[in-house]
């Protein structure tokens, strides 16, 4: 007793306090820790869906191929409306030679008037003029449409002096900074010239590609990047991307924001861009030691080839058609007359041509149909071998003669390369995609370009005695990622880019040393206030809507999918049936077990009812009920490729087509998909939409009454 | 370390509940109802082993069946399992490969058997109140930044400089500058049921 022993109570009351707390820390650690593990699983789980419908989207591409070959070989035209209307979607008009070019897109004569309050350029330009642009832009301001034209006609001098391969050598100026995509977030260019400072002579800069489409500033960025060419053109050097195509614009956003800025020039902007995109360089080479390309390599991938074949031929690099197997030889043997061009699926023959010159866009005036689709499959053929040479034939100088000719001018010392294998080189660089197995094999996703493994690599650096390679092509969570030991940098600037707070955007340093030094950023000051849960929630949300709206657009193949795994028709099947399933129908290759309780809230017993499953999800599109539910499902799984398609139709970029050219497209589109559609059930679809004059649909008002995932805030 | 985490398994002053010694197997298992299965357990196994890839997929960068050591406890956990940093450490033992990656064919192994045996089960709430009370001296139903940084980085598996920064973040009022911890769990586990509800 006394003090001896209440000490002893103390110290083991405080003993075991201490031990509870010891306990209690412990107990708390390891319940957080299981949150935090959660939340990156979840966020894990979400970039897999952006990046799978990404690339699913691009699969779109090969569908429309499709759609096309059907039109070409199946499907004949029943009146004259509709072979004009085939007809128009398959030829294009017009040839443009330099002198044709500088008149047809001439600036000389639009008048800049006193009201506008935009900056001014002249030529040359001067670092006041970036300045000024910048400034214009940050405020939202509009360059004149003169002043873009006249821009990129001055750049596009500029570029063809330029080599296929540009140089650059970090002796001139100290450090040389890379960027990745940019997909027209002008944010990020400013943030990163924020961050990293402005190009200047001591400041060297490559901008490796894919510059424009998805963000809705892709004029703007083109704008800066190419006066900022004009200005330091030692110090600052452009690399081609994928997406600096007319073919990929269409769909991807770029031709819609250049029609929706400049509505009376656009058409001739469009026309100068396309024109200046081919001639831009294909890759940078680094100190000679490191290569910088926008999408990868192949296992055939060539740089002596690269840098001598003639890169303005390439202005689109998306083949509009894949060809039957056949016993085609390669292109060499055009040499000797176009006769190969011969004998099509109906055996009958085309007649041989000499020239690859346009054609005047002159249907044969005929009833007879028989004539007609002969016609029309000669005419198409040409289209499709040309497409198939990957020159788009409107733009091609009519001073160079065919590449059949060419070729038997050419001295015999001189490469004798197809045109097949020029192509090949072009389509590797921009659209290839490293992957970890070792080979190389045909990128399927994108419908374009390789997958190239780690000994490609390895091989192609010691080829050219190389140290990396850096390319973009890919968005990355982290901005950046290496890949094959190191060996591939890919480098990705544009932040948020499939959400706010979906990735970080970054650029990336390289001294005379050549070791990378990175810099991240994130464009968006919401994204800096959100907590990790609430950006990982944002995004998730915006995932699960996008994944919502793909379960909803395959509706019908859902059931017969569920249908089979419910032999007793009980309207119910197991959840774990269920994930098999929609992985069956999708093929998105997505963990559907993790992703389940996002996408099924209720259920019973551990089983699905399924059919109501699938209403709930067709709840959540929008005010189009009166339309059969079928039909909604294909415009929503085709919507991607509608768009494209009325872009086509609609040659003068307005925006508008006719009612009966809407019509059409429908019907050519539902025959093809095999719908079963009544004049009733075209009239209600067109009674949804709003006419806005004579009888013309804004055909973006369309695609906007059927697009679920909202609208990324610009 | 070694005395710590088998002092909270044998444990129950920290609250009634399931706090049950975690190192035993329950003897019975699962019969589930699903149809369409072959044997009753066989379709049990082959759905958690679908799981378990499936959750360890998404953390294999390169397709290639591995992933890294580091992530193991992040896949245990995201399967609705709560191990604490030494019971992971224990299970990564047995299936990590000298270069410190994890094989798909190994970690399935030991992983049904985890999810077959229940193991590491969640710690109810009310246990994690309790907890929280442990650390509130004066039972004023807040913890102050200070003592709440000092006990969980100081003591028992110890938070990381960036993982105390994470919590605070969400945690403190950012006013008073302390931890509401009743409002704090209740939040968090509102977060939970909303999207991973495990249930074999």
């Amino acid at each position: 007793m006394g003090s001896g022993s209440s000490v002893n109570v103390n110290y083991k009351y405080s003993l075991q306090k201490s031990e509870n707390a010891f306990k209690a820390a412990v107990l708390i650690q390891q319940w957080y820790r299981r949150h935090v593990a959660r939340l990156e699983m979840r966020r894990r789980c979400t970039w897999r869906i952006f990046q799978s419908i990404e690339y699913s989207c691009e699969q779109d591409q090969i569908k429309l191929h499709n759609f096309f070959s059907y039109l070409m070989d199946q499907f004949t035209p029943s009146s004259s409306k509709e072979r004009d209307f085939i007809s128009r979607m398959f030829i294009s008009g017009e040839s443009y030679k330099e002198a044709e070019l500088e008149k047809y897109c001439d600036y000389e004569s639009i008048e800049v008037p006193d009201s506008y309050t935009g900056p001014h350029l002249s030529f040359p330009l001067l670092p006041d003029h970036a300045t000024a642009l910048l400034e214009a832009f940050q405020q939202k301001q509009q360059l004149h449409a003169r002043y873009v034209l006249n821009l990129l006609h001055e750049t596009r001098k500029h570029l063809k002096q330029l080599p296929n391969i540009s140089h650059v050598s970090t002796c001139y100026s100290e450090e040389v900074t890379v960027c990745g995509d940019l997909h027209g977030q002008l944010d990020d260019l400013f943030l990163i010239f924020y961050k990293n400072g402005l190009p200047s002579p001591s400041k060297s800069y490559v901008f490796n590609g894919d510059f424009v489409d998805r963000g809705k500033q892709s004029l703007e960025i083109l704008v800066i990047l190419f006066t900022f060419l004009l200005i330091y053109p030692k110090e600052v050097h452009l690399n081609r991307g994928n997406h600096e195509d007319h073919m990929v614009n269409l769909r991807y956003g770029f031709t819609k924001e250049v029609m929706q800025k400049y509505k009376v020039h656009g058409k001739k902007i469009l026309r100068m861009f396309q024109n200046v995109f081919c001639w831009l360089p294909l890759a940078t080479l680094i100190d000679q030691k490191v290569l910088i390309i926008h999408g990868g390599i192949s296992d055939t991938t060539d740089l002596e080839m690269l840098e001598k074949i003639q890169r303005d031929k390439f202005i689109s690099v998306l083949r509009l058609k894949k060809r039957k197997e056949s016993s085609r030889k390669p292109q060499i043997e055009a040499v000797n007359g176009e006769s190969e061009a011969g004998t099509d699926a109906a055996g009958n023959e085309a007649a041989p041509r000499l020239s690859l010159q346009p054609q005047s866009a002159q249907a044969p005036n005929t009833a007879n149909r028989l004539e007609f689709s002969r016609w029309l499959r000669q005419t198409v053929q040409e289209q499709i071998d040309t497409c198939r040479r990957l020159m788009d034939i409107s733009e091609s100088e009519p001073e160079e003669l065919t590449y059949s000719s060419v070729v038997s001018l050419k001295d015999v010392d001189e490469p004798c390369w197809t045109r097949q294998e020029e192509w090949k080189q072009v389509l590797d660089i921009l659209w290839s995609d490293p992957m970890p197995q070792e080979g190389c094999r045909e990128n399927k996703v994108r419908g374009g370009g390789c997958y190239f493994g780690p000994d490609v690599t390895e091989k192609f650096l010691d080829k050219y005695s190389l140290q990396f390679l850096i390319r973009s092509h890919e968005c990355k969570q982290e901005g950046y990622e290496f890949c094959h030991n190191r060996k591939v940098l890919t480098i990705f600037s544009a932040s948020n880019y499939y959400e706010i707070g979906s990735n970080r955007g970054a650029y990336v340093k390289l001294g005379p040393d050549l070791i990378p030094h990175f810099v991240q950023y994130q464009a968006n000051k919401t994204a800096h206030m959100l907590t990790m849960t609430q950006r990982i929630s944002r995004v998730e949300e915006s995932a699960f809507r996008a994944l919502r709206e793909k379960l909803f657009a395959h509706t019908s193949a859902l059931i017969t999918a569920f249908r089979s795994y419910d032999g007793d028709n009980t309207g119910k099947i197991t959840l774990s049936n269920w994930a098999t399933a929609v992985e069956s129908v999708l093929r998105l290759g997505l963990p559907w077990r993790m992703l389940r309780p996002q996408l099924v809230r209720s259920t019973e017993d551990g089983m699905l009812e399924y059919k109501s499953w699938l209403d709930d999800l067709a709840m959540e599109q929008r005010s189009q009920e009166h339309i059969q539910s079928s039909l909604l499902e294909v415009i929503y799984r085709n919507r991607s490729n509608l768009e494209t398609i009325f872009r086509i139709i609609d040659r003068d970029h307005s925006g508008l087509i006719s009612f009966e050219e809407f019509q059409q497209t429908w019907k050519l589109f539902s025959s093809h998909m095999n719908i079963e559609l009544t004049d009733d059930g075209i009239n209600d679809l067109v009674r949804s939409i709003d006419f806005n004059k004579d009888g013309n649909i804004d055909f973006n008002e369309f695609l906007e009454a059927f697009r679920l995932v909202k609208q990324r805030p610009s | 370390m070694e005395h710590d985490w088998k002092i909270v398994q044998q444990s129950s002053d920290l609250g009634e509940g399931k706090v049950s010694d975690r190192t035993k197997a329950p003897s019975w298992r699962i019969a589930p109802k699903v149809s369409g299965c072959s044997s009753g357990t066989d379709g049990l196994i082959a759905e958690i082993e679908k799981k378990i890839t499936e959750a360890f997929e998404v953390f294999d960068r390169e397709s290639n069946k591995t992933v890294d050591g580091r992530e193991i406890g992040c896949i245990i956990r995201s399967l609705g399992c709560f191990p604490n940093e030494a019971e992971v450490q224990e299970l990564l033992a047995k299936i990590e490969e000298p270069d410190g990656f994890v094989h798909l064919e190994n970690f399935l192994r030991v992983m049904t058997e985890v999810l077959l045996d229940r193991r590491f089960q969640p710690i109810p709430e009310d246990v994690i109140l309790h907890a929280f009370e442990a650390l509130d001296e004066n039972k004023c139903g807040y913890i102050t930044k200070e003592d709440l940084v000092k006990h969980l980085t100081e003591e028992g598996e110890r938070f990381t400089q960036e993982e105390m920064e994470d919590m605070l973040v969400v945690a403190l009022d950012p006013e008073t500058n302390t931890l509401h911890y009743r409002d704090y769990r209740t939040k968090l586990v509102v977060d939970e049921t909303k999207t991973f509800p495990f249930n074999v």
